[in-house]
């Protein structure tokens, strides 16, 4: 019988990751690099705390920032360095931003982010409480992957993981790919590795098969693909 | 009090507060995000958004107030608390809001002041909604607690001082009571 709540909590956390270890042929990485690393830029502290949980309940890795100036300088590009990584050394797999923000708004870090060369690939998605046509279109044709009306919901940001496994499945085949071949695995296997993944994705298949975007019927998973398979068998 | 009478106080003030047009969906899909390792997220974000929107509402205040109107800056103030109150799902506060920003385009400073007075009301009423809603919603977990550990005699009143304590004596009767060392 229990002792008290809090202790059981804790060892159900433990034995999922115990679990998440021994799965078999599956080379387990540190927990730090599997989870795709979105980079979140709201100046509202109400909104940054919401996309926060939005993004973490769906397996992403959050760094959340209050301003277009300070996700600038956290990947590097402020002081115009050369280096591809942000200072703490975590690569940025998406960016989403509000649109208007005091002193830089999100259309003018889109722009920033797609005139540099390091970190044009970065999807970029735009949030924004006011449905604008012409603002949508703009934002489009700079390049922004998505343009999501405010407030922000589940659905919305699970369909994120869809813009990363696009582009990871465009690059797979060349060697320019930033990413590292690991993480292509690793972002289709949120489940696994993370303990906070959402209920409603299957646990009990095997790797292969697990959904990506659980409430995303419809699409078809990139999992399905020949050349994915192949990228994910064990080479030893 | 029994647990599901208090689950069925949660459950109708909810449907309350959502069908007055209090909350809209955002609210539930906010609840949603909660979890055992987050059960309090809806509640902590709600006290954000208090706190941070008490500072807004000052500022407006004080914009409404002090000499001329500059209603470029009061909208974009009121634009930020529109946000907020989008994000947390608080309805009525947030249809109060694209009222007011309809008179400070039209540059209507008399309609900027009425309006005024009701995004305070409407944001005060929902405050006082909302902590009557997260203290039901408080009583019934514990209560659930409560029962689940097989202590349906003790009183839940009897430990509602501050959170810290409620848990101390918690573990305290558990062990007087079944004599765990």
């Amino acid at each position: 019988m229990e002792r008290n709540v809090v202790v059981s909590r804790r060892r159900k956390t433990e034995t999922t990751a115990a679990t998440a270890a021994k799965i078999d042929g599956f080379d387990v990485l540190p927990a730090g690099s599997e989870e795709a690393h979105v980079l979140a830029v709201d100046d509202s502290l109400v909104d940054r705390k919401v996309i926060e949980r939005l993004l973490k309940i769906s397996s992403f890795k959050v760094t959340a920032v209050d301003s277009g100036r300070r996700a600038l300088q956290f990947l590097g590009l402020d002081e115009e360095k050369t280096s591809s990584v942000g200072f703490d050394g975590l690569k940025v797999d998406l960016i989403i931003t509000d649109y208007c923000m005091p002193g830089m708004t999100g259309y003018e870090l889109l722009k920033k982010i797609k005139e540099s060369s390091n970190f044009r690939e970065i999807p970029v998605v735009i949030m924004s409480s006011e449905n604008i046509l012409t603002r949508i279109d703009r934002c489009l044709e700079e390049g922004a992957e998505d343009f999501i009306v405010k407030p922000v919901k589940l659905a919305d940001v699970k369909r994120l993981k869809d813009y990363m496994m696009r582009e990871v499945r465009i690059e797979s085949e060349s060697n320019m790919n930033k990413r590292k071949s690991c993480c292509d695995l690793t972002e289709s296997e949120p489940s696994i590795s993370s303990s906070s993944s959402s209920s409603s994705s299957s646990s009990s298949e095997s790797p292969l098969r697990t959904p990506i975007s659980s409430s995303a019927p419809s699409s078809p998973t990139p999992l399905d693909s020949p050349i994915r398979r192949l990228k994910m068998t064990p080479t030893e | 009090m029994d647990r599901n009478h208090l689950k069925r106080q949660v459950d109708f003030m909810k449907r309350s507060l959502l069908d007055q047009g209090y909350l809209d969906e955002q609210f539930i899909q906010l609840e949603e995000l909660q979890d055992d390792d987050n059960p309090n997220f809806v509640e902590e974000i709600v006290t954000l958004f208090f706190n941070d929107s008490a500072r807004l509402l000052q500022n407006i205040e004080q914009a409404l107030v002090s000499g001329p109107i500059d209603f470029a800056k009061l909208d974009n103030y009121m634009h930020q608390f529109k946000g907020s109150s989008s994000s947390i799902g608080a309805k009525r506060v947030k249809n109060e809001c694209t009222r007011f920003k309809e008179y400070c385009t039209a540059g209507n400073a008399e309609g900027c002041f009425r309006t005024f007075v009701q995004v305070k009301q409407e944001h005060a009423i929902l405050r006082t909604k909302l902590e009557s809603y997260f203290q039901a919603c408080i009583s019934f977990i514990w209560q659930d607690k409560l029962d689940h550990l097989g202590l349906q005699e003790v009183k839940l009143d009897d430990y509602m001082d501050e959170g810290g304590s409620l848990i101390m004596d918690l573990y305290y009767k558990y062990d007087e009571a079944h004599m765990i060392k």
